[in-house]
């Protein structure tokens, strides 16, 4: 396992939820999501049903890597916020904790000033979670729990090939 | 990185086919999505030029099943293998649990196969990964070509370690599962390792 490798526990998980939840009632928007740089979804909370989650989180983070290769190239560290303005709906796109991505969808019942009120507020109290969470993962690596909690160190091959059998 | 969701028991891989331009990366990556069951499958993402050269990527997210209770999906990524298009391969790696290398065995591509393999080792290191230690497999494709150079050649020419060898003719399907399953096994092997 490589020390950039993300773990989620029930705990930050219930806290990621909460907060994304309030972030959601307070700015009024469609849907707010949270991908990690990678591409990988993270929570969501709101209108999901006429979406492909998993498409708006890998073209979510293709958009921010290819935006801060731009930052880089001009020479700016990120551009900590995106801001898509579409017909009916917006996007609002921002970097939480320096690895995470903040995604909200807003139509004209709330409005670019409000989302960024609020969504300043959650940032804040997500980076707390997500700090929260790497410390644990450092922890349990340190104290050698990590690998004994692993539900993948009884992995056989059996396993793995029955993935592939279906 | 993989990323293990211990609240709602999910796992999630991202592997990576590498290559020359033209190599075969996009047709192994469709081929998978026209073989795979719907429920299994994510919508495929291109993001491609008007001319079916990959641009940035494609993106296929696929469900494989259940591992000791963890739905395991996996992340496939094809980067663009047309040299000038090098900073997006760059992006493409970031996080990345395993690459498949599609070489194109035509023989008059073995001189972008090899510039293809170097410009992978380079990029991977710049991420702060090393070829050497990450799950690996190299492809030959289009076998089914005429002026296709011997497998010891290629052999010769493009392997790194002691990574798998499979041939493969992605358009038409042959080796395109078994190469996968080549990757995905090291991967998971790595996760058993901790
Ligand atoms: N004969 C033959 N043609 C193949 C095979 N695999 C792919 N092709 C063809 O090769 C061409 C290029 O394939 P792509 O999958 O688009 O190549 P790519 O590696 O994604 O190329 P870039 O996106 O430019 O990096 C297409 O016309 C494919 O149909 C094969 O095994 N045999
Ligand atoms: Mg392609």
């Amino acid at each position: 396992m490589t020390t950039s490798d993300m773990i989620m526990y029930e705990e930050e998980y219930q806290r990621i939820k909460t907060i994304i939840t309030k972030l959601r009632t307070e700015s009024n928007a469609k849907l707010v999501f949270l991908v990690d740089k990678n591409g990988q979804q993270i929570a969501a909370q709101g209108d999901l049903e006429n979406l492909d989650a998993t498409s708006l989180a890998s073209l979510t983070a293709g958009n921010v890597a290819a935006t801060d290769g731009l930052a880089k190239l001009i020479g700016e560290k990120e551009f900590s916020i995106l801001f898509h303005e579409g017909e009916r709906d917006n996007i609002h796109i921002s970097i939480v904790a320096q690895r995470v991505i903040l995604v909200v969808i807003f139509d004209n019942r709330s409005s670019l000033g409000l989302v960024r009120l609020r969504v300043k507020k959650a940032s804040s109290e997500l980076t707390d979670v997500f700090e929260r969470v790497v410390k644990k993962i450092n922890h349990e690596r340190e104290s050698g729990r990590l690998d004994v909690e692993s539900p993948f160190a009884e992995i056989t091959d059996d396993d793995i090939d029955n993935l592939f059998t279906n | 990185m993989t990323f293990i969701n211990y609240a709602s028991r999910e796992i999630n891989c991202k592997i990576v086919y590498y290559g020359p331009g033209l190599g075969g990366k996009t047709t192994n990556l469709q081929y998978v999505y026209d073989k795979t069951a719907p429920s299994a499958k994510g919508k495929m993402i291109s993001l491609a030029t008007e001319t079916d050269r990959t641009l940035f990527f494609d993106f296929l997210p696929l469900e494989l099943g259940s591992v000791r209770g963890f739905k395991t999906r996996f992340h496939l990524y094809t980067v663009p293998g047309q040299v000038f298009y090098d900073a997006s391969r760059k992006l493409i790696l970031k996080g990345v649990d395993g690459i498949i290398f599609v070489a194109d065995s035509q023989v008059e591509r073995m001189d972008a196969n090899i510039e293809s393999v170097s410009n992978l080792e380079q990029n991977l290191k710049l991420q702060g990964y090393d070829l050497m230690k990450i799950p690996y497999t190299l492809q030959l494709n289009k076998r089914d070509l005429p002026n296709v150079a011997s497998v010891d050649d290629m052999k010769r020419e493009l392997m790194r370690k002691g990574e798998p060898v499979l041939e493969a003719v992605a358009s038409t399907g042959i080796g395109v599962f078994d190469t996968l399953k080549a990757v995905a096994k090291q991967v998971l092997i790595e996760l058993k390792k901790g």
